[in-house]
């Protein structure tokens, strides 16, 4: 992974002094409150409803074990013992003191980490595919291209003070992992047909909040020397346009909205035509030399298959049913992805205790070449496990309640940390998901379901990506009464969609009823071995509208 | 109203004008509105400069920009960013005159403001107050070096430092 150079950690350390300085022109008056704010927001620090909370930047998601650990360090010192991952990769303290904020921020300086961009209406952290440089179908490697962007988009001087913040994310597999289509600009990394070289598939204008839309696409086939000056072009035509008047429809898709995407394309190619190019990109020594640290780990040279997983599996089948789920192919042979949920029935959905990033820190070190990812689902990936390893790992990871074996199943729920925490949220979410994983907590009943994506967010902003949910939960509030609007037929991957309302607001108790109407309605509609979401494809909302009203009469 | 340029406080040899009556001013500060009728009244000697809104798109400046030795970009608020993106197309159409940002800006901003073509900054009696302008020079030199290219001097460039790095690292092997 990547390690910053004499460079990277001046600049790194720079920004703690400026922060530092900044709180200093707060406390003594020289900044009023308001210009206080996007300064300390654009540095992660939130006013939350409890305290302050500190969102940490996980470039990418891609994490090492002394930086996991210094994480935990933070949360025992700092916090109350915990951290909680996002949907975008980081994570979140959420009772950090105000005066407390630089010293943490010298012991992220420390392991090469940052809160820059982490909030604010500037170009947030980058995302990236989970799997990235290890999915079998990956045409390249993101994270080069993310930590260019990282680099390039930290204390832009044009592009710090957009009309509302803005998320890129950048994949390089045939499968979206991603959630590319509802990002301001999502980035695809693909071969050109005629001359095979690499491009980037320009998406923009996608994004998820009040008013979801899927991005379009801009470009098919960038070449990839020219990303930063396109980059440049985007934004600058954003940063003039972009409405101001009103902070809800400030996105860059509203602006790709109103004046249609074939204009906004044909305004964001005349200034693109108009830079120098070779005076913007990254020099192709510069690409190489991030590239480098990407480079694959030594492999062993493994059979395809491990006899010694399988003889575990044929004689213990809860870890049989723990690696059927949680792992997922990889490019070397002998070697697997391994998913680590953060999704223990009944838990907030990822939430981890300093413990528990200790102990999958050192099974990172031990059995993954000191990698780890952190998933936009708010799961842990330890991206390069041997398969005859699995069994201790699932041991140890039994000991700390992290072997639940269910990801991508109706439990693996993504929530944002609603009315609990949030001073946004208009109504409660982790509840809801504990409600739902209570009700779905059989391990069997889980897997004859299958793949079934829950996502809820506490508030119309959709931090807990509800619209592209297979089944998406929003918390509002109506008349003092919290209500949860249903939404099916979201999809978060390559074939993003929409999720639609199935009917009326429902209560609190009423969520899990109405989720376990819509699963019986698959059970029975389903064809052999099709998916959930593809069900819906083929047979539409109709039949999951008629059970939904049962309940909605039920209650009635 | 307080102005400053890259090295600390400065005189405002500008004066703004009522409307297009830029009578003898010898270096007038024109409203966008009335900057055509202005030109019309131009004496040999007299300089003329626009305050612009950030909303006018940058093709409604460019023919005026000849004629012109001062554009101040107006930001009405320090968080409408706008006016950054304008300096640098004016930059761009090679204007060799005084760029300025006219408004309540904050001191966490001079840097960004410098970047990207501004030579001065204009501010309101109660912004400069609060921020005394070694705050200012201060916060100027908050980075030593940072990442987009054509923006600052290569010296203050990271990547053109890495690659005057390599280069010298690649001259002392040949050397060596």
């Amino acid at each position: 992974m990547y390690r910053y150079d004499e460079f990277d950690e001046r600049f790194v350390r720079e920004r703690v002094a400026q922060f530092t300085d900044q709180v200093t022109r707060r406390l003594d008056g020289s900044l009023t409150e308001d210009e206080f704010k996007p300064l300390r927001l654009k540095n992660g620090v939130y006013l939350q409803l409890h305290a302050y909370m500190l969102r940490i930047a996980i470039p990418y998601g891609t994490l090492n074990s002394r930086q996991l650990r210094q994480l935990a360090l933070i949360g025992e010192k700092y916090d109350r013992g915990y951290g909680h991952f996002t949907t975008r990769q980081n994570l979140q303290f959420n009772w950090p003191k105000l005066r407390d904020v630089p010293e943490i921020l010298g012991l992220l300086a420390d392991v090469e980490m940052h809160c820059i961009q982490t909030s604010g209406n500037c170009i947030r952290n980058v995302t990236a595919d989970h799997f990235a440089g290890v999915a079998q179908e990956e045409i390249e490697d993101p994270r080069p291209t993310a930590e260019l962007i990282r680099q390039w988009s930290s204390a832009h001087p044009e592009f710090s003070y957009l009309p509302r913040k803005f998320k890129i994310a950048v994949t390089g597999a045939e499968a979206d992992r991603a959630v590319i289509k509802a990002h301001d600009i999502g980035l695809r990394l693909r071969r050109h047909p005629d001359t095979h070289e690499t491009c980037y598939e320009v998406s923009v204008g996608g994004g998820l909040g009040r008013t979801p839309m899927i991005g379009k696409v801009v470009r098919d086939y960038l070449p990839k020397k020219d990303l930063l000056a396109y980059l440049e072009a985007i934004m600058r035509v954003y940063n003039l346009e972009g409405r101001r008047d009103n902070k809800y429809k400030a996105r860059v898709k509203i602006l790709v909205h109103e004046i249609g995407a074939e204009e906004f394309t044909r305004r964001v190619e005349a200034e693109f035509a108009q830079l120098d190019g070779p005076s913007i990109n990254a020099d192709p020594e510069e690409v190489a030399r991030i590239a480098a640290y990407f480079a694959p780990p030594r492999y062993e040279t493994l059979p395809a298959i491990s006899n010694t997983l399988e003889a575990a599996r044929a004689t213990n089948p809860a870890f049989a049913r723990w690696v059927e789920v949680n792992t997922a192919p990889h490019k070397a042979p002998g070697y697997t992805a391994l998913t680590v949920s953060l999704k223990p029935i009944g838990q907030a959905p990822g939430d981890a205790t300093s413990a528990q990033m200790r102990l999958v820190a050192d099974l990172a070190e031990r059995y993954s070449f000191d990698e780890l990812r952190v998933t936009h689902a708010q799961n842990l990936v330890l991206p390069h496990v041997r398969q005859r390893d699995l069994f201790a790992i699932w041991q140890k990871l039994g000991e700390a309640g992290l072997a639940s074996a269910n990801i991508g199943l109706v439990t693996d729920i993504i929530s944002c940390p609603g009315l609990d925490y949030c001073a946004l949220a208009t109504a409660r979410s982790i509840p809801i998901a504990q409600a739902i994983q209570q009700r779905f907590a059989d391990e069997a009943r889980q897997r004859e379901i299958g793949p079934l994506g829950i996502k809820i967010s506490g508030c119309i902003n959709a931090c807990g990506h509800h619209h592209v949910g297979h089944i998406g939960i929003l918390g509002l509030e109506k008349r003092g009464i919290e209500s949860y609007q249903i939404t099916l037929g979201g999809d978060a991957t390559e074939n993003a969609a929409i999720g639609e309302i199935l009917g009326p607001g429902l209560t609190a108790e009423e969520v899990p009823d109405a989720v376990e109407r819509i699963v019986a309605v698959y059970l029975t509609e389903r064809s052999e071995a099709e998916s959930f979401i593809d069900t819906i494809r083929r047979i539409g909302l109709g039949p999951f509208k008629a059970a939904f009203q049962e309940v909605t009469r039920a209650a009635a | 109203m307080p102005l400053l340029d890259r090295n600390g406080s400065r005189e405002d040899r500008w004066t703004r004008s009522e409307g297009a009556a830029i009578g003898n001013i010898p270096a007038a500060l024109v409203p966008w509105e009335a900057l055509t009728e202005a030109l019309e009244a131009l004496a040999p000697a007299q300089q003329i400069g626009v305050i612009l809104p950030n909303s006018v798109p940058f093709a409604a400046l460019a023919p005026f920009l000849p004629q012109l030795s001062l554009v101040a970009i107006a930001f009405p608020a320090y968080a409408d960013g706008r006016g950054f993106s304008l300096a640098r197309q004016i930059r761009r159409a090679d204007f060799t005159g005084e760029i300025r940002a006219s408004g309540p800006l904050i001191a966490d901003q001079f840097a960004y403001a410098l970047s990207c073509g501004f030579d001065t900054i204009e501010l309101p009696e109660a912004s400069a107050a609060r921020q005394p302008v070694p705050q200012w020079l201060h916060a100027r030199e908050s980075f030593s070096a940072t990442y987009q290219r054509g923006y600052e001097a290569t010296e203050r460039n990271i990547l053109d430092q890495r690659r005057a790095a390599k280069a010298a690292g690649r001259l002392a092997a040949e050397r060596a």
